[in-house]
């Protein structure tokens, strides 16, 4: 095949692709509102998404705030403005890594599994057995995934922030001395209801790109090119799956910070 | 039977290819209504997929498949999986869910498709269960089976909707010879019972042919239809004893050794 033969028929693959992406995502939408609502499965699923994400988070955060304290320590305190600490730990909190740092945990963490679960389940015939009882398998698996991880994304990114503005209390107030009145002082002056919707746009968003990458992947595994098949197949296509959610996750990020600051 | 009997499937003319493998290859098929067709041929001479094309799990490159005079390869999402519910599907690996328990399983179609009451379901399933010698491994998940007991599970679960159509891709592979005379037993008495159209596809040949009303096989992409089992020994000698003893190989030939024909 020539060059030009080999592009055209790779921006046809692309293109195919991004149209199953936009149905996938339009079918998962659809089946959130199509009956019976499977409530049950919803709980479940922010259990394993969300509720077991906890631990991980709170470590990431805690230890994400106290680097941020100590390295907002050393560089204020070159201008003499060690005051400032509170909103500039909490301002990145907010506005950045506790979006982004969840987001990419979540995608670790969940994303890979939600992946590999659904890929497994295409490889074994499980989604089509569904189909063949007339069951949407949309409504049955992928909305209460979408769904749940809409409702966790967005809580866990709360709780990474709050931990993470304790954090950076521990290590800049208490361990290297900065005043504690003008740690949450200088956070109230500073923080806009501007910047703290922002971060809870940003964990929608990123919440929905997650689960749609990652549950996408797995269920089209079989159409997924050069991803090899079987078991080999899903194993490829969740490394795939949890790079692009994670490099998306980061293009989005730029994206509407400057979209939107 | 005689060609007035009505076909409730049929299969016209279909192409399928994967890649540059034809595996189906200008093919014409009836399936009357009522009775049982038994399909075989050798490994990877495209039974499974023929089953796949009837269900509208994948669509032939040319051709059309009638299903109740209906054409599906020209049917919305929608109608198809209406059509769908007309079919009970035993897949070849089962396809049992991997999260759900067998009860479950069995309960799944009950619960998605029909509105039946909690303890009604229940009931039913554990009929179903009973039927299959099932009855103390309801708690268990399909990873905690043999082979075997999968197939029972995935049969207990294919006739819960009372389909219309049962198609059963290789219902006794696996099983000992007394489970396997059992499940012909159950076949021959549910098919009594609710009257519906199967189609097996086995290589337990010539056993399964004490079920058929006419036997398919299938090999290198064409077909050869007979009217009853007896059909084939008549024509013994002639073109058609080259096709089977290519298609079906030894097998074929030792059972005819041993006279159970
Ligand atoms: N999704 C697919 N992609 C590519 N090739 C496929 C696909 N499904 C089936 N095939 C090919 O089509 C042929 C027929 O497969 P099929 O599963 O129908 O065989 P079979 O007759 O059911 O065999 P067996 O008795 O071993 O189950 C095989 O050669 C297989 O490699
Ligand atoms: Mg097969």
């Amino acid at each position: 095949m020539g060059p030009i033969a080999r592009l055209g028929e790779y921006t046809l693959y692309y293109l195919y692709d991004l149209g199953r992406m936009g149905k996938f995502l339009f079918f998962a939408v659809r089946g959130l509102f199509a009956r019976p609502f499977r409530l049950v499965e919803v709980l479940r699923q922010v259990r394993l998404i969300g509720a077991n994400s906890f631990v991980v988070i709170f470590f990431t955060a805690a230890f994400t705030g106290m680097v941020l304290g100590v390295q907002g320590y050393y560089t204020l305190r070159k201008f003499g403005s060690e005051g400032a600490l509170g909103s500039a730990v909490a301002l990145t909190l907010i506005r950045e890594l506790g979006p982004v740092l969840t987001a990419l945990m979540v995608t670790g963490r969940a994303g890979s599994a939600m992946c590999a679960e659904i890929g497994i389940m295409r490889n074994s015939e499980q989604l089509d057995a569904l189909v063949c009882m007339g069951v949407d398998p949309f409504r049955y698996l992928i909305s209460p995934k979408v769904l749940a991880t809409l409702l966790s994304v967005p809580v866990l990114t709360q709780i990474f922030t709050l931990v993470g503005i304790y954090g950076g209390y521990l290590s800049g107030v208490i361990l290297l001395g900065v005043n504690p009145g003008a740690y949450f002082s200088g956070m109230e002056q500073s923080v806009l209801n501007q910047d703290i919707n922002l971060g809870i746009i940003k964990s929608f968003v990123f919440a929905l790109i997650i689960v749609w990458v990652c549950a996408a992947k797995g269920f089209y595994v079989h159409e997924i090119r050069n991803a090899g098949f079987g078991a080999e197949g899903v194993s490829r296509v969740t490394t795939q799956a949890v790079v692009l959610s994670s490099i998306a996750v980061l293009i989005w990020d730029y994206l509407l910070t400057a979209l939107l600051l | 039977m005689t060609m007035a009997d009505e076909a409730i499937i049929e299969l016209v003319d279909v192409v399928k290819s994967f890649g540059s493998q034809r595996v189906l290859d200008h093919v014409n098929l009836r399936i009357p209504a009522g009775r049982t067709t038994v399909i075989a041929g050798g490994s990877g001479q495209g039974k499974s997929v023929s089953l796949k094309l009837i269900l509208g799990l994948m669509r032939p490159d040319s051709g059309r498949i009638m299903v109740q005079g209906k054409d599906i390869t020209s049917m919305r999402p929608g109608e198809l999986n209406q059509m769908r519910l007309n079919f009970g599907v035993l897949f070849q690996g089962a396809a049992l869910l991997d999260s759900l328990t067998v009860f479950d399983n069995v309960a799944l179609p009950l619960r998605e498709r029909t509105k039946l009451r909690p303890t009604e379901i229940r009931d039913k399933v554990f009929q179903g269960l009973e039927q299959f010698d099932l009855r103390g491994h309801e708690e268990k998940y399909p990873a905690q089976l043999s082979g075997g007991m999968k197939k029972r599970v995935g049969l207990a679960r294919a006739l819960q909707l009372e389909p219309k159509i049962m198609l059963f891709d290789e219902p006794t592979t696996g099983l000992d010879p007394e489970r396997t005379k059992e499940i012909y037993r159950l076949f021959f008495d549910t098919q009594k019972h609710f009257g519906y159209t199967s189609i097996i596809v086995s290589h337990d040949i010539p056993k399964i042919f004490n079920l058929a009303d006419q036997v398919v096989l299938l090999n290198q992409g064409k077909i050869v239809t007979f009217e009853s089992p007896e059909a084939i020994q008549l024509s013994a000698g002639s073109a058609t004893l080259d096709f089977l003893s290519k298609s079906m190989g030894d097998v074929y030939r030792s059972s005819e050794l041993e006279g159970t024909l």
